[in-house]
């Protein structure tokens, strides 16, 4: 049978086009996004670009490997460049050796400074104290995802980079940081807050007069079930954001305009499973509404197999030829029972051919992931990245990854 | 019943926790099986309306209603209990809570489309999930005809291992933004079911670093949170190589014995020359690394002293007679 193959993502094309300035990777979580992020942002650096990573929530030693030690919004410069002359003679046009940043986002603080920001001392203070804002700053399900666009939209205006990769949050669904935005100042502008804050309005608006004979019935409820203290606090805090309601509303279209400037690319990652795979093909679908520049999926953790030719089939039959058979072709005696070469060398190709058998399956089922994936989005490119033998936690490790972002043909592999 | 011991007899609520990907869903799955061995009725409950349960057991998607779905763990002495399953969304419980204590129906649903609850999870997420926990609570204490408890056991299948904490300590995130009135009272009597000897909180890890970092945060922020308790950690997707430790060990250091491994091939009469040999060489090498890496994070698990079980990869993917092969297994290591 014949399938389809995707076209080939040049990731390397990607970023060493001097247009490129901001790339996303998304994608449900678990499936390698940060490094994914880390190794894009290695490589480029490495091809002659001055770039940042943002990432969100790193390994530890991953992030330490970056010189990442804590959560400071501070970019920090990642030792340790190789820069070599193949690099830049690829025709990428770099000029000079690039530079590596990285830096770990901080989601209360950067709340609080866009607070500060936009509201004068008191009415800060006053707001930071809230136990509502404390709670939306520190636990609300997109403000990471939001903190994280605002913090992009914050490194695009420094302009002190010329490549900015972002990794999303680690969120339930790969479409999280691009609603949260809109979500939040949706909620901040929402109807029901409008109606909370109304009392404490003298003489309250024109509409909200006409709503007050159904607001006395909501206030009840409200009440009943969370207390007149509560709604309170609700409502001290809503008048008190209400300044800062434009500034938000202003902030979030700019980062939705951010990403659909030409100069974003959007990198969705996945594992070849069913489940990533299925958020990866909502996203896609999602962007493309958005009208949003999609430049193709990575595929992480793929088993490639050294010895792909021998089926799963036959590697199984033979691993049980191996255990059924003793060395004259007799039942063959508990593991360790014999101490012959022979034994030996029955065990050690049995549990070989085993482990073979197994990831071909894997592999097999992986396949079959990715092909449902792209019969549904043939147009969209893919770059396969090697499952790795251990978590990767140095640049050596990072730039094993970046060597599937070459130009390819990629090996038939499996 | 038949008295079997296993690690936790006499818990009711299994609230199953994991790192996205380490297969949490199905984990949780293969645990309420294991749990309605011997005629046990099970609850499998869960809570973020993604449809998990319905995908696990290759059914279509279930609504806020309590149904039958897979019948037990059977054994030679006696028959599976019934597995029933509940997808529980925030505004059907809360609904269905103002009905219960208030006799407000109606004004559930206006709330709803008012936004109340996108406002309950955007400004206070703790309204939300007590809630849910609540419905959890609700069914665990929830008794049938003759005061026979309707569920033996009740299975949540929660939010991953980075939001566990605050999700059950729902008394405290409550009393953060209510000191007093009705939430608070219901929130506090959630949490006496949470916090008693009757819950636990089982840990689904894989073992790679970022998974079981996680899941030791995971059990350190339960404890120094205080009456909640950590259960067992459920290692998922374990593919242990069957070869002595002297020779795994010499595989990842690259000196794997490659004429021995030649000689077995040929007698299983794959003589397919040195290529092949290399070949597979390099793929056990491979394997024997991770195993290697995955050796130092079990131990990282070890040193939390909780009783941990192991559960094989299956291959070509988990259907339902794989999640019976995995129940199986839980059974077998005395989880269930």
């Amino acid at each position: 049978m014949t399938t389809r193959r995707p076209p080939h993502l040049d990731v390397d094309r990607l970023i060493d086009d001097r247009r490129t300035r901001i790339i996303v990777c998304c994608g449900a979580g678990g499936v390698g996004k940060t490094t994914a992020a880390a190794a894009i942002g290695l490589r480029a650096a490495e091809r002659g670009r001055h770039v940042v990573v943002l990432t969100v929530d790193p390994a530890r030693r991953l992030a330490q490997s970056m010189g990442l030690t804590k959560l400071d919004n501070t970019p920090r410069i990642v030792p340790g460049l190789r820069f070599d002359a193949r690099n830049a003679t690829e025709g990428n046009g770099a000029d000079s050796a690039g530079s590596l940043h990285a830096m770990m986002l901080d989601m209360k603080r950067t709340f609080d400074e866009i607070v500060e920001q936009h509201a004068d001392p008191d009415r800060a203070a006053q707001i930071l104290a809230n136990p509502f804002y404390q709670s939306l700053s520190s636990s609300f399900a997109g403000t990471q995802e939001y903190m994280a666009m605002e913090k992009l939209g914050q490194l695009r205006r420094a302009d002190e980079w010329d490549l900015i990769v972002v990794d999303t949050p680690p969120s339930r669904s790969a479409l999280d940081f691009l609603d949260a935005p809109q979500r939040l100042s949706r909620f901040l502008d929402g109807r029901l807050l409008r109606l909370l804050t109304a009392p404490a309005k003298v003489g309250g608006r024109a509409y909200l007069r006409v709503l007050n004979a159904g607001f006395g019935v909501v206030t009840g409820v409200l009440t009943k079930i969370l207390g007149t203290q509560v709604l309170r606090d609700v409502q001290t805090f809503v008048s008190a954001l209400d300044t800062m309601f434009g500034g938000f509303r202003e902030r979030a279209e700019y980062t939705y305009q951010l990403l659909r400037a030409p100069g974003t690319a959007f990198l969705v990652v996945a594992a070849p499973e069913d489940d990533a795979l299925r958020e990866a093909s909502y996203f896609v679908e999602r962007l493309d509404t958005e009208r949003m520049p999609l430049a193709g999926l990575i595929l992480n953790r793929v088993e490639r197999l050294p010895a792909a030719k021998l089926s799963a089939a036959r590697s199984l039959a033979a691993a049980e030829v191996l255990q059924s058979a003793g060395p004259d072709g007799g039942p063959a005696g508990r593991a360790g029972a014999e101490d012959t070469p022979e034994s030996a060398a029955r065990v050690l190709a049995a549990a070989a051919l085993r482990l073979h058998a197994d990831r071909m399956e894997l592999a097999a089922v992986q396949r079959r992931a990715a092909e449902h994936f792209t019969a549904a989005h043939p147009l969209v490119p893919v770059a396969e990245i090697p499952a790795q033998p251990e978590d990767v936690h140095d640049l050596d490790g990072l730039r094993i990854i970046g060597q599937a972002f070459g130009p390819g043909p990629q090996s038939a592999g499996n | 019943m038949a008295a079997r011991d296993t690690d936790w007899a006499g818990v009711r609520l299994h609230v199953v926790t994991g790192k996205g990907g380490t297969g949490k869903t199905t984990v949780a799955g293969a645990l309420a099986l294991a749990l309605a061995a011997d005629g046990r009725n099970v609850l499998l409950m869960e809570v973020e309306g993604r449809q998990g349960i319905a995908q696990v057991f290759d059914v279509p998607p279930l609504p806020y209603a309590e149904r039958r779905i897979a019948v037990g763990l059977g054994s030679q002495a006696r028959e599976g209990g019934d597995v029933f399953a509940l997808v529980a969304d925030p505004e059907s419980a809360l609904t269905e809570y103002l009905e219960m204590f208030y006799n407000l129906r109606h004004a559930g649903s206006a709330l709803a489309r008012l936004g109340v609850m996108d406002f309950a999870t955007t400004i206070a997420p703790g309204l939300r999930d007590v809630l849910l926990t609540g419905k959890a609570a609700e069914a665990v204490r929830r008794k049938g005809t003759g005061g026979r408890p309707v569920y033996d056991a009740v299975v949540m299948d929660a939010p991953p291992t980075g939001r566990i904490g605050r999700f059950l300590n729902v008394s405290s995130e409550v009393s953060d933004l209510a000191k007093v009135g009705p939430i608070r009272g219901h929130a506090d009597s959630v949490q006496r079911v949470i916090s008693s000897p009757q819950t636990v909180v089982h840990f689904v890890t894989v073992l790679e670093e970022m998974p079981v970092q996680e899941t030791l945060d995971g059990i350190a922020e339960l404890q120094s949170l205080g009456g909640l308790r950590a259960g067992g950690i459920i290692v998922n997707m374990t593919r242990p190589l069957a070869l002595p430790p002297d020779q795994v060990q010499a595989a990842a250091a690259g000196d794997l014995d490659q004429a021995l491994l030649a000689l077995g091939l040929k007698s299983a009469g794959l003589d397919h020359g040195p290529d092949l040999v290399a070949a597979l060489a390099a793929e056990v090498r491979d394997q024997a690394r991770t195993a290697a890496a995955q050796n130092l994070q079990q131990g990282r698990l070890d040193d939390a002293r909780l009783p941990s079980y192991q559960l094989p990869w299956i291959s070509g993917g988990i259907d339902l007679a794989g999640l019976y092969r995995l129940a199986a297994a839980l059974r077998e290591q005395g989880a269930a």
